[in-house]
């Protein structure tokens, strides 16, 4: 169904960087004499998981005539904003460079991306926020991305992909959520892989489609994760927003992570309580893709995680999770969709929060510059 | 007047005459499968051992949890390892629990994850031949899995016709689900040839031993807490490969046993699939329905380790959405995580439904009398 009321809060649509001349005025010259010399200044940098051809990665009716989808902030204003009479739409660039192997290219194309997305986006458009890209390959530089955005609070969460070197609650990863907890960032965690591992554990299957499919079972993996190295309880301020991660698999991961923590409890010692109370409190879910047959089976899937307060709205926009305006599944309630369009989202951001009680677009800051 | 009743004697008197869909025998040591080996891999076994996807040897590298993963008291007092004793297993669970009949999964030293192709084989050929002369005709409500390794199809097919010529015990057949690829690739169809045509059943149980790819997609987890939840999607993994490349519109016949690999994931991959199926169909021409239907067509699921909702009455959805004719009552016994058969049914079900799932589905999959 369309949406019933205007003001909602899109928590995943994604500006494309057109490419990578768009990026050159935020590389600095040696980094864009390199990218020159080796003739990857016309690269795509795009994600496999998300390759511009395939179906999912651009609705038909968004999809340009040329260029990249998602590349124009005008058709976005328009097909997603204006649309959907959004009051703050999240835009999480996934670029390329999160799947290089040179951790100094990846961190100067992240600052790139970030620095542009705050110029050419935020700054004509003031319902847009966005999230920080970080290079993984590296945490000291994925800390000090953190640090550089951080002040900007039109940055409003961390962004990484589900699937890496390793799964994320591991240690080697927590300079990021120190820093994210510092500065009140929700880490978001979107579907996409850098193809480090074979999407399953018997390797490498042979379609586009089982790639879509798989990437839930990697955020089940992902949160199972969180939940064994105790990330939430080493930094009780985390939230995890978990995109495009579907939804109707949670009360599996609850169910049988309650059973098994009281088996292997003493292997876990830092998990104090039942872990769907753990995920009740920390981890969010963007609506899109709907992984659910319709609104009622929704309504049986948020009984079975007993909490509203998970789902958090997307569109996802370009990528072709629906058709028309009909961004919504039929039978939920008016209360649960005003917490979903509106409530659960702000509770999440504190930045959009903030912003929604100041009740005006925030103004830039002058140390984002470059 | 106090003296307790021995629970053996109030338990016989209820006999539940259910069918056991995983129990795990095991070999006292690796002796036991020397009448089954030629010298050759006798030799083999004692010089070189195993050769696995794994840097420790001969030990899990993600250790269990309880007594190596075992039901403590299920270790016999004369020695060996919990499962290599047929008569504390009938003692413990056969009888004391009324079993009717006990699929065995034998998951240790079938050659499934040995990288040395030929030792595999005679490994798996012996675990078979070990299976009838030292369980099935020992005790008639065992029945057994041919267990063959699926990196090897050719030998695979030549044991699968062998033994399904050979004894009618052996009711399907077991590869591991962590293969060198997904299960519904090319090179495994020639086994599921062999099983369709031999009318048996392909048994999925998750494996100790990696096959050669960490356990998730997001790489090797740190705790047994991750590796154990990735039974579940090591699993689901597969059902998406076997129901995408197409194998059961190539293979109608074909039916899955799940075992030991959860169940409650199974609507919510059917739903994913189909809202992903729906918009890059072109990709799979070959796949005639929508993906959920072969899922509800061709695929069985195990109880053990029984699904606990906070709310237990949850449960019935999950059921009414998988189909309550696909789901088959499991032990595993004699590990850590044994489900009893009178308690693990505990949710309000209909007497129907609870004779399904203690019985007779898998009767009526397997071909029990």
């Amino acid at each position: 169904m369309k949406l019933p009321f205007a003001g909602a809060i899109d928590c995943d649509l994604h500006p494309a960087v057109p490419d990578v001349a768009a990026l050159m005025p935020y590389l600095d010259d040696f980094w864009r004499e390199h990218l020159t010399e080796r003739y990857i200044d016309h690269s795509p940098f795009v994600l496999a998981s998300y390759a511009q051809n395939l179906p999912q990665s651009a609705r038909a009716d968004w999809r340009p005539k040329q260029g990249v989808p998602g590349a124009d902030l005008a058709a976005l204003r328009r097909d997603a904003l204006d649309a959907f009479g959004t009051r703050f739409a999240i835009a999480n660039v996934l670029h390329g460079a999160v799947a290089l192997y040179n951790a100094d290219m990846a961190a100067a194309l992240c600052r790139a991306v970030n620095s542009w997305i705050a110029h050419a986006w935020l700054d004509r458009e003031p319902r847009l926020r966005a999230s920080i890209l970080v290079p993984t390959q590296d945490i000291e530089l994925a800390v000090a991305e953190i640090e550089r955005c951080a002040p900007d609070p039109r940055f409003v969460q961390v962004l990484l992909l589900v699937m890496g070197d390793r799964p994320l609650g591991h240690r080697s990863f927590w300079p990021i959520y120190r820093a994210a907890e510092k500065h009140r960032l929700p880490i978001g965690i979107h579907a996409g892989s850098t193809f480090r591992h074979a999407p399953t554990g018997s390797g490498w299957p042979s379609y586009h489609l089982e790639d879509s499919v798989l990437q839930a079972a990697a955020f089940e993996d992902t949160l199972v994760s969180f939940l064994a190295e105790g990330v939430l309880q080493k930094f009780p301020g985390t939230k995890l927003v978990l995109m495009e991660s579907g939804f109707a698999w949670l009360p599996t991961l609850l169910w049988r992570t309650n059973r098994s923590w009281r088996g292997v409890r003493t292997e876990v010692p830092w998990i104090d309580r039942a872990p769907a109370e753990i995920v009740r409190d920390h981890v969010r879910f963007t609506l899109q893709p709907l992984d659910v047959p319709n609104g009622d089976v929704l309504n049986r899937i948020i009984d079975h995680v007993r909490s509203d307060e998970l789902i958090l709205f997307s569109t996802d926009y370009p990528h072709w999770q629906f058709d028309g305006e009909d961004a919504l599944p039929e039978g939920l309630s008016e209360a649960m969709l005003r917490k979903i369009l509106i409530d659960n989202p702000l509770a999440t951001y504190p930045r959009l929060r903030a912003a929604a009680d100041a009740d005006q677009p925030v103004p830039m800051r002058e140390e984002m510059a470059r | 007047m106090n003296k307790p009743v021995p629970e053996s004697e109030t338990r016989a008197a209820q006999r539940l005459g259910f069918v056991d869909c995983d129990i795990h025998p095991v070999q006292r040591s690796p002796k036991d499968l020397y009448p089954y080996l030629e010298p050759r891999w006798r030799e083999h076994s004692e010089t070189f051992g195993g050769h696995l996807c794994q840097g420790l040897s001969g030990q899990l590298s993600f250790p269990r949890m309880m007594a190596s993963g075992m039901r403590a008291d299920a270790y016999p007092s004369n020695g060996g390892p919990p499962g290599c004793d047929l008569e504390l297993m009938q003692r413990q669970h056969l009888d004391l629990n009324g079993c009717d009949t006990g699929m065995m999964v034998c998951l240790s030293r079938g050659g499934m994850e040995e990288r040395n192709l030929e030792f595999g084989a005679a490994l798996a050929h012996a675990v078979n031949d070990w299976q009838i002369h030292d369980w099935v005709k020992k005790d008639r409500r065992l029945k057994a899995g041919i267990v063959v390794p699926q990196e090897y199809p050719e030998f695979a097919v030549r044991e699968i016709d062998a033994r399904a010529e050979e004894s009618e015990a052996f009711r399907q057949v077991i590869i591991s689900p962590r293969s060198s690829e997904p299960l519904g690739r090319r090179k495994y169809w020639p086994i599921y040839e062999a099983i369709a045509r031999n009318n048996l059943v392909l048994g999925l149980h998750p494996a100790g031993n990696p096959g050669g790819h960490p356990s998730s997609g997001t790489g090797w987890g740190t705790y047994y807490m991750q590796e154990h939840y990735t039974f579940g999607t090591s699993i689901s993994g597969n059902v998406v490969s076997l129901i995408t490349e197409g194998v059961f519109e190539r293979f109608p016949n074909l039916k899955v046993a799940l075992i030991e690999s959860g169940f409650s994931w199974a609507p919510s991959l059917g739903w994913r699939m189909d809202k992903q199926w729906a918009h890059m169909r072109k990709e799979t021409p070959h796949l005639k329905r929508p993906p959920s239907e072969y899922l509800r067509q061709h695929f069985w699921f195990c109880t053990q380790p029984m699904e606990e909702p906070e709310e237990p009455a949850h449960l019935y959805d999950v059921l009414d959405w998988i189909g309550w004719d696909r789901m088959m009552f499991s032990s595993d016994y004699p590990h850590w995580d044994f489900d009893d058969p009178r308690q693990a049914l505990s949710f309000a079900m209909t007497e129907a439904q609870r004779a399904g799932i203690l019985r007779d589905n898998a009767r009526a999959l397997y071909r029990l009398a």
